[in-house]
């Protein structure tokens, strides 16, 4: 290949590697999902082994499908984006290659690692220090790859999803490195830098944070770029989308008190980070408005485009769950659903509705532009798939609303005298059905995965690697 | 002096100071053909004639 097609075209093949990387690790992360689901209906599941046993497989759980789906998706979409909307290739294959297999390395250390117990019991940063400071060297290469791009792009302007792809790497940078300050104390033990309530609040600031910025800013660059291209039309308001992205990322990052309501966390920090999560409603709908609306006047599209299907029910499971969200952050409210299933219920209302589905939805957009391909090899498994994730994801977010709201209102129930009405037992024997249901929803979900998972494979298969260079011409 | 009370309310004006600012520049009416502009980019990679696109960026927008 000489250096002249090189700088004509785009970098395909790293879209193409974290594409694929996706679709596993979505089958992977969510099978574990159904698993330790299951064991909270069944827990003889565990096997009795310590490896298989729900405290450890949980965390796995988290760090394959926010880490190893939604981090190869961020990966994948980002690269794809930054190098279409700036018309220039990536700054460095190489350096675009180490954050592939970086990354990657990454995943499989954590997935030996957690089984065996390793963990500095942060929650969503669970990784011993030696992965942690891979995933930081990692994560700077993957900035310089991405902001390099944008450095020598050959547009005017900096498209509006490139400054959300940029707020979200620059973010976690900063969250990674200050919540994961730790004394090593052996090979794969460490103790955090940080104690008592100062530990909590950063480990909340980086742990809601990760919710804003890894899983939010960042599937909103998705959203800012995918949803225009499929709907065919420009954004509903460019402007809009300028005030969404300041307003969003100032008041995300003073939401994490939310997580500490009630506990040793000072009262003030309490009540500030109550308000901010209020206001972060705001710029959230002005997010999911702006999405919404640039079907306007393409609402038909829904009816034959299941891509379509896929990013607009995305940005209606974000608009609930971040109404419910600043609800749920208000301390009265908080009493109730803390602890709760509700929390979990709200959780995968924004995992599998909105990060999973945006996902999905831009995969079956961008699987077969890098593959040179005209469609997916069967829209038909796209509807499908479309039915079994919003049913899967309708039935674990009820389950979990009933669960919690159960529990919450039999741990506070009280008798005359003062002393508990229920014993903490039958609080989890009434939380029995929704387990299963909870589960239920969780294995349509994967069903509909593994029909992306052949799908995918079809596409692949029948692709000519010698069309990719051709596809990958710069217009 | 400025007790802990009066700074955070100064910090609370100038937060919102700053969103009224950042409200006004980005409705400012001379900044809407670089925003149809930007708007545009991703469909920068087609061959399609993007005229279609351009009426469609102004829908939103009042003149």
């Amino acid at each position: 290949m000489s250096t002249a097609i090189h700088q004509t075209a785009y970098n395909y093949k790293v879209v193409r590697q974290f594409a694929i990387m996706t679709v596993i690790w979505g089958v992977v992360g969510m099978g574990l999902g159904v698993l330790i689901a299951a064991q909270l209906v069944w827990p003889e599941l565990n096997f009795d082994t310590p490896w298989a046993s729900f405290g450890r497989l949980r965390p796995l759980h988290t760090n394959a499908v926010i880490f190893a789906f939604g981090g190869c998706a961020l990966f994948a979409t980002s690269y794809y984006v930054v190098q279409r909307t700036s018309q220039t290739r990536l700054i460095s294959d190489g350096l675009a290659a180490f954050t592939f297999w970086g990354w990657q390395a990454v995943i499989v250390l954590a997935v030996i690692t957690l089984p065996l117990g390793y963990t500095s019991s942060k929650e969503y940063a669970e990784l011993e220090w030696p992965i942690d400071i891979l995933i930081t060297i990692v994560w700077v290469s993957y900035a310089i790859t991405f902001f390099g791009t944008i450095v020598k792009r050959k547009t005017k302007h900096i498209y509006v999803g490139n400054w959300f792809y940029g707020g979200f790497i620059l973010t976690v940078a900063l969250l990674h490195v200050v919540n994961n300050m730790e004394l090593p104390v052996g090979a794969f033990k460490s103790y955090s830098l940080y104690s008592g309530a100062t530990d909590a609040m950063i480990q909340w600031w980086y742990g809601h944070n990760a919710v804003g910025f890894f899983l939010t800013a960042g599937f909103l660059g998705m959203m800012y770029y995918f949803v225009p291209k499929q709907a065919e039309r420009p954004i509903y308001s460019y402007r809009l989308s300028i005030v969404h992205f300041w307003a969003l990322i100032s008041v995300y990052i003073w939401a994490g008190p939310h997580h500490l309501h009630y506990t040793a966390l000072p009262d003030w920090a309490q009540s500030l980070g109550m308000a901010m999560s209020i206001i972060l409603l705001a710029p959230s709908w002005g997010g999911m408005i702006n999405g919404m609306m640039t079907l306007s006047g393409a609402w038909h599209k829904l009816r034959t485009d299941p891509i379509l299907r896929f990013l607009v029910v995305s940005l209606a499971f974000y608009g609930m769950s971040t109404f419910e969200g600043p609800m749920m952050a208000i301390k009265t409210v908080n009493a109730l659903s803390h602890y709760t299933d509700w929390t979990i219920g709200h959780v995968h209302a924004g995992a599998l509705g909105w990060v999973a589905m945006i996902s999905i939805g831009s995969l079956y957009h961008l699987i077969p532009k890098v593959f040179s391909r005209q469609q997916m090899h069967s829209v038909g498994l796209i509807n499908a798939h479309f039915w079994l994730a919003t049913i899967g994801t309708v039935l674990y977010i009820a389950s979990m609303w009933v669960n919690g709201i159960t529990q919450g209102l039999m741990w506070r129930a009280i008798n005359e005298d003062g002393t508990l009405t229920y014993s903490f037992v039958e609080a989890l024997e009434a939380s029995h059905p929704g387990y299963l249901v909870r589960m239920i929803g969780g294995a349509f979900f994967l069903s509909g995965m593994l029909l992306m998972a052949y799908n995918t494979w079809r596409t692949v298969r029948s692709a000519k690697p010698a069309e990719y260079e051709a596809a990958a011409q710069i217009a | 002096m400025m007790d802990i009370g009066t700074i955070r309310g100064l910090g609370t004006l100038l937060v919102f100071v700053a969103f009224v600012g950042l409200v006004i520049w980005a409705y400012s009416s001379k900044r809407k053909r670089s925003f149809d502009e930007a708007a545009n980019l991703p469909f920068a990679d087609e061959q399609t004639p993007s005229a279609e696109r351009d009426e469609q960026a102004s829908r939103s927008k009042s003149e």
